[in-house]
């Protein structure tokens, strides 16, 4: 690790020198596409190309961005060709030659998104203007991907999204130089779908809590549409102040509302507090007209699941990957990243992985940085062997489409990571939706 | 009928965790006239002693799972269990409440080296200072907890025996779905337990009058030959008590984490100044109310007709009430008003 | 203090300006010389030195100024979407509606004083925020914030030409108003926002507020009404702050609820408090470290420190990184909570204190022991 470090410094003190030679020319800085192939940031014969990871460093999200930043570090390694390879051993098609994209040598910068969308674009906007990144990627809330999803395509630099669920992130305000791997709320509610009638039958009567801003929205929005589809009453959708961190006044409604389900669109805090809470007040013992009443947490995540300890046991919900799957991709990148840190990736770690390879790749693939290139490498893009099976980048809207993992928090654990139960590798097929339901609009590809 | 009454029950326990993170805050303001940002900071370490004291207790043998390589997962068991057993286990069960043993004389210390090592040297500077420096201290206590526990929650249930729902409904011959959670209940008559006997300290003992007199005029007490300094600063430590001890208890209610003092501490100073500064009494009267409030706004009904107001009651019933009662409910003149 | 009265404005202005318009270069070698933080340094220096003609002349600590910067960046935002690209009737129409802001939280704020005042400023912190979050989400759109789109209006540019195919962007008569040009329109406004703060500090109107912060129950004696004046100078910092959003906006056309938070308007009061409350200069020092502090300290990672200590022998090499790394990057708000502590502790005045007595044993013949006893 060491000597790899010292290695990456001599290069970054290179490519420092570089940048503020750049910024000599300080009027001139952030014209773009002056000429034909003049982009912001182009590497031109730099040996080196830099890429930014902005991930929540501080706040509520910080140990899922810690998870983060090792995922992208490792990466980086992978491309170099340092390492076991990783992914780079089971993705196909792949182009990667282990030199680094495009034979310069990868280094990266690192920013704080504060898990805010001022803070988010303030370090996004450091790496751009300063650090001269050529894409960044990371983050951990739907509504700073988003902010910094429109800043990308202002500065002309691409921006892999890491972890945001929003159905808003690709729909209403999707854009030309945003790319999401993750899944969405969408296709959450796809999945679901089936294994909530196969457990819990047609006739339930649901009772949403929801965060209260556009990530919660959209959530309840698609699992309504699911349930109600299944045929399932919907009680009553209960709005709650986002860090509400009491949630009893919005908890002992529920116990007389007739109903028998409860949906918690929470996520992180929030959705640790209102489970633990919910529990507290008996929900999960109770029986409704001879039904056993049950929570469902839509948005699910292993390090979640930690939090809410015990509570979690049995409750159903969605991931976009875990480190348990089988598949020889899922067992390639949990093997790389446990030899390097001792424990296994997060879901989040997964995606911005696989975000940078996925970026890297399409450089090749389309011989040069410049972004409108690029862009149209991963627009449609199919590829295997990145755990999720089958894979595309959709065109229309820059959404993946993949195998969604329905799971449940594990009764028994066997071990501190073993924590959730694959209940169904939903296939591809089955969460795929129309692009244009969202409506948005991508814009240009050259700004 | 049922809605209003749990709606009631909610809001007492809300209150009760207000009027006992106010009561420590006034106490400390009322007589060292020190405005003490760190006190939600105090909150969290109070949380935190349970959570290490839950660690304390499992200790464990690691039984690796050998079915998985590349790194070390284990399944843990504690030597508690090994060692005694069922008796072990129900040790460990007990480990939020049994924290109070830990959480009391760690309080107290973190207490005194905090007024002795710093607050005390801020009594004669201006509330903007005290403000900034334990402001200062709240980030560093936070960010020191964060190194070591991380920034997730970290899950610290109740003791089985009270984690789930007592039938109060049937008790009293109404519905059914009127049940409310031991542990929430335990936590209600805790906070009265603490109240009282912070009141009766300060009204039936002689240190407690010398420092409601010392809260009145200082200098005069002073004059007599009294070391109020002294007095002061276990005034502090028991402040620092009194918060480290509503933490423990809540702590099964809302899993720990590094920042949930901060989300306290506005709320807690509303709680204060609206009860008056420096007034015991108006803190927990203050605390009670705006629980109580505070649930039934976000009453459907509630909502429907003025939305967003379960966001803003609290700040809304602030400013009302020093609108019209200009030192807060219960406050004296001349406190904090230069 | 002594330097600002005998120097006449002009000179202290032209100084000013000069060291304001050479940021670029002189931040060079800090690492800091790029588009967006020296735009956050001139924007949030308008910020400071409008709440320093509140918190340091009248000594009114108010938790609410983010309240009008908020209100600042949606103005500003609704008025690219509505108006037009140009950056002229956002400021103005910013500023406006700000001060009208200000107005009403000041009237009913300023009728009580000292902490109740805070309080009733942070009270009506959280009702806007909370409220911006949630319930007002179609003006503000919650939490991903306000942002442009290509269907707006934007009925004035309408009048001139048509829509292009991407976002436009803010511009000032054709000048785009990001990076560079971004940064010396808001220097500009700096400059500008600083003469204001400058005539206010040596005005009669000024010395009334000093005399407020210093016994307000004299000046009520003496027969003065002290509220138009507190009312006054809440409304000018008020219309500040707005401008300040204004600028955020005008460099970077989003709006967020959370610049509204109480958090955001400790960050102010800090950044003031930090460089010396009540001093023309200190709150623009206090700005410029925080800032720097929460952009460059906290992407500093391992691979950055290794590179720092490059000149040390390998095994001190790595220990310096190992010492050094809690308080840098993630770490950096524990840099902030013990610089925060440390100024407060031994610089009450803030930094420019620190300057003071700095100036005061190198260039004064008294020995270091008098000055010493002067610093309390």
């Amino acid at each position: 690790m060491s000597d790899n470090t010292k290695d990456q410094n001599t290069i970054s003190r290179r490519n420092m020198l570089k940048t503020s030679a750049a910024l000599a020319a300080a009027p001139m800085f952030f014209t773009k596409g002056a000429y034909a192939k003049d982009f912001t940031n182009n590497p031109g014969n730099s040996s080196t190309v830099t890429l930014g990871f902005n991930v929540p460093q501080t706040g509520a999200y910080a140990d899922e961005g810690a998870d983060e930043l090792r995922a992208f570090k490792l990466a980086v390694k992978h491309l170099n060709g340092k390492g076991d390879g990783g992914l780079m051993n089971t993705m196909k098609p792949m182009n990667l030659k282990g030199n680094g994209i495009l034979g310069k040598k990868v280094v990266y910068v690192t920013g704080d998104t504060q898990t805010k969308s001022d803070a988010a674009r303030a370090s996004a906007k450091r790496m751009i203007e300063k650090d001269g990144v050529i894409m960044f990627s990371g983050g951990s809330s739907s509504g700073v991907a988003i902010a910094v999803q429109s800043l990308a395509q202002e500065a002309g630099v691409i921006f892999m999204a890491g972890l945001t669920h929003s159905n808003d992130t690709t729909g209403k305000d999707k854009r030309r130089y945003g790319f999401r791997h993750f899944f969405n709320a969408k296709m959450t509610g796809s999945a679901l779908g089936p294994v909530l009638k196969e457990e819990m039958g047609i006739s339930r009567n649901a009772y949403h809590l929801t965060s209260d801003y556009t990530w919660g929205w959209t959530q309840e929005e698609s699992i309504k549409e699911t349930t109600e589809a299944l045929g399932w009453n919907t009680t009553a959708t209960v709005r709650t102040p986002v860090g509400a961190g009491d949630f009893s006044q919005f908890i002992t409604p529920i116990l007389n509302s007739g109903a028998d389900t409860l949906i918690l669109n929470h996520y992180g805090k929030d959705m640790i507090n209102s489970l633990t809470q919910s529990v507290q007040f008996g929900l999960r013992d109770k029986l409704v007209n001879g039904k056993q009443f049950e929570i469902i947490v839509p948005l699910y995540s292993r390090l979640m699941a930690q939090g809410a300890g015990e509570n979690l046991q049995g409750i159903l919900g969605t991931t976009n990957w875990d480190w348990q799957l089988r598949d020889e991709g899922s067992k390639a990148f949990v093997k790389s990243f446990g030899t390097e840190y001792g424990f296994p990736p997060s879901m989040a770690a997964h995606t911005c992985y696989v975000q940078t390879l996925l970026y890297a790749n399409a450089c090749e693939n389309a011989g040069t940085f410049y972004p409108p290139e690029v862009i149209r490498q991963l627009e449609g893009f199919k590829f295997d062997g990145m755990g999720n099976g089958e894979t595309e980048y959709r065109a229309e809207d820059h959404q993946c489409f993949k195998d969604v993992l329905v799971v449940r928090g594990k009764q028994n654990p066997s071990s501190q990571f073993d924590l959730l139960d694959i209940v169904k590798e939903v296939p591809r097929s089955e969460v795929e939706y129309d692009a244009s339901i969202f409506g948005g609009n991508l814009g240009p590809y050259k700004v | 009928m049922d809605a209003i009454l749990i709606q009631l029950l909610n809001g007492l326990d809300k209150g009760a965790a207000y009027a006992l993170i106010a009561l420590g805050l006034t106490l400390v303001f009322g007589t060292l006239g020190v405005v003490n940002f760190a006190h939600g900071a105090l909150f969290m370490l109070g949380a935190f002693c349970a959570v290490t004291f839950q660690k304390i207790l499992t200790i464990s043998v690691k039984v690796v799972d050998p079915s998985i390589t590349f790194f070390t997962a284990y399944k843990e068991q504690p030597y508690l269990e090994i060692w005694f057993g069922d008796v072990g286990l129900a040790i460990i069960d007990y480990a939020v409440p049994l924290s109070i043993f830990m959480a009391i004389p760690v309080m107290l210390l973190i207490g005194l080296v905090m007024e002795r090592g710093l607050i005390r040297h801020f009594y004669k500077r201006t509330h903007a200072e005290q403000i900034l420096v334990t402001f200062g201290l709240a980030i560093v206590i936070q960010e020191v907890i964060r190194h070591f526990f991380g920034a997730n929650p970290i899950p610290t249930p109740a003791p089985d025996i009270v984690s789930s729902s007592a039938a109060i409904g049937s008790w009293l011959g109404l519905s059914e779905n009127l049940v409310y959670p031991w542990w929430r209940l335990i936590y209600l008559a805790f906070s009265a337990l603490i109240i009282t006997s912070v009141f009766a300290f300060l009204q039936l003992t002689t240190f407690g009058m010398i420092v409601r007199a010392g809260m009145f005029d200082r200098q005069m007490v002073g004059f007599l030959g009294i070391d109020v300094q002294r007095k002061f600063t276990i005034v502090f430590g028991l402040a620092a008590v009194v918060a480290g001890l509503a933490g423990v208890m809540y702590a099964p209610i809302l899993p720990p984490d590094y920042h949930m003092g901060m989300d306290f501490l506005v709320l807690s100073f509303v709680v204060v100044v609206v009860g008056g500064m420096g007034s015991l009494g108006g803190a927990v009267a203050a605390g009670f109310l705006l629980g109580i409030l505070q649930s039934f706004a976000s009453m459907t009904v509630i909502t429907e007709l003025v939305p967003g107001i379960d966001q803003v009651i609290i700040y809304l019933v602030a400013v009302i009430v020093l609108l019209t009662r200009p030192r807060g409910l219960m406050g004296r003149k001349g406190v904090m008003e230069d | 203090m002594i330097l600002e009265k005998k120097r006449s404005d002009l000179v202290t202005m032209i100084l000013f300006s000069m060291v304001v318009l050479s940021m670029p270069i002189w931040l060079n070698p800090l690492g800091a010389n790029y588009p967006d933080l020296l735009q956050k340094f001139a924007i949030f220096g308008i910020f400071a030195i409008g709440y320093n003609i509140l918190f340091g002349l009248t000594g009114y600590l108010s938790f609410g100024h983010a309240i009008f910067l908020g209100v600042g960046s949606y103005t500003a935002v609704w008025s690219f979407k509505l108006l037009s690209m140009n950056v002229i009737p956002a400021v103005i129409s910013s500023v406006i509606l700000a001060g009208i802001v200000a107005a009403f939280v000041g009237f009913v704020s300023l009728r009580r004083s000292g902490i109740y005042f805070s309080i009733l400023t942070l009270a009506f912190a959280q009702m806007f925020y909370n409220l911006a979050y949630s319930v007002l989400t179609p003006i503000t759109n919650g939490e991903t914030g306000l942002q442009l789109a290509l269907e707006d209006p934007r009925v004035i540019d309408r009048l001139f030409s048509t829509a292009g195919e991407g976002l436009p962007s803010t511009e000032l008569f054709g000048l785009s108003m990001s990076g560079y040009s971004g940064f010396y329109f808001c220097a500009v406004m700096l400059i500008v926002a600083f003469y204001v703060s400058l005539k206010i500090f040596n005005s009669p109107f000024g010395l009334k507020l000093k005399a407020i912060k210093s016994n307000q129950h004299r000046m009520k004696y003496t027969g003065y009404n002290t509220r138009p004046y507190l009312l006054t100078a809440f409304i000018i910092s008020g219309m500040f702050a707005g401008l300040a959003g204004a600028l955020m906006a005008v460099t970077d056309p989003l709006a967020g609820a959370e610049r509204m938070q109480w958090t955001a308007s400790g960050e102010v009061v800090l950044m003031t408090i930090l460089g010396g409350v009540g001093t023309l200069y200190g709150p623009l020092l206090g700005v410029v470290i925080i800032k720097y502090l929460e952009n460059i300290f906290s992407a500093v990672n391992e691979a950055v420190l290794q590179t720092f200590f490059d000149f040390l022998p390998s095994w001190l090499q790595d220990t310096m990184v190992v010492i050094v790394s809690p308080f840098v990057g993630e770490g950096w708000h524990l840099t902030l909570g013990l610089m925060f502590m440390g100024i407060v502790i031994f610089l009450p005045g803030g930094i420019t204190e620190g300057f003071q007595k700095m100036k005061k044993r190198f260039f004064t013949k008294e020995n270091s022991e008098s000055s010493n006893q002067e610093g309390k």
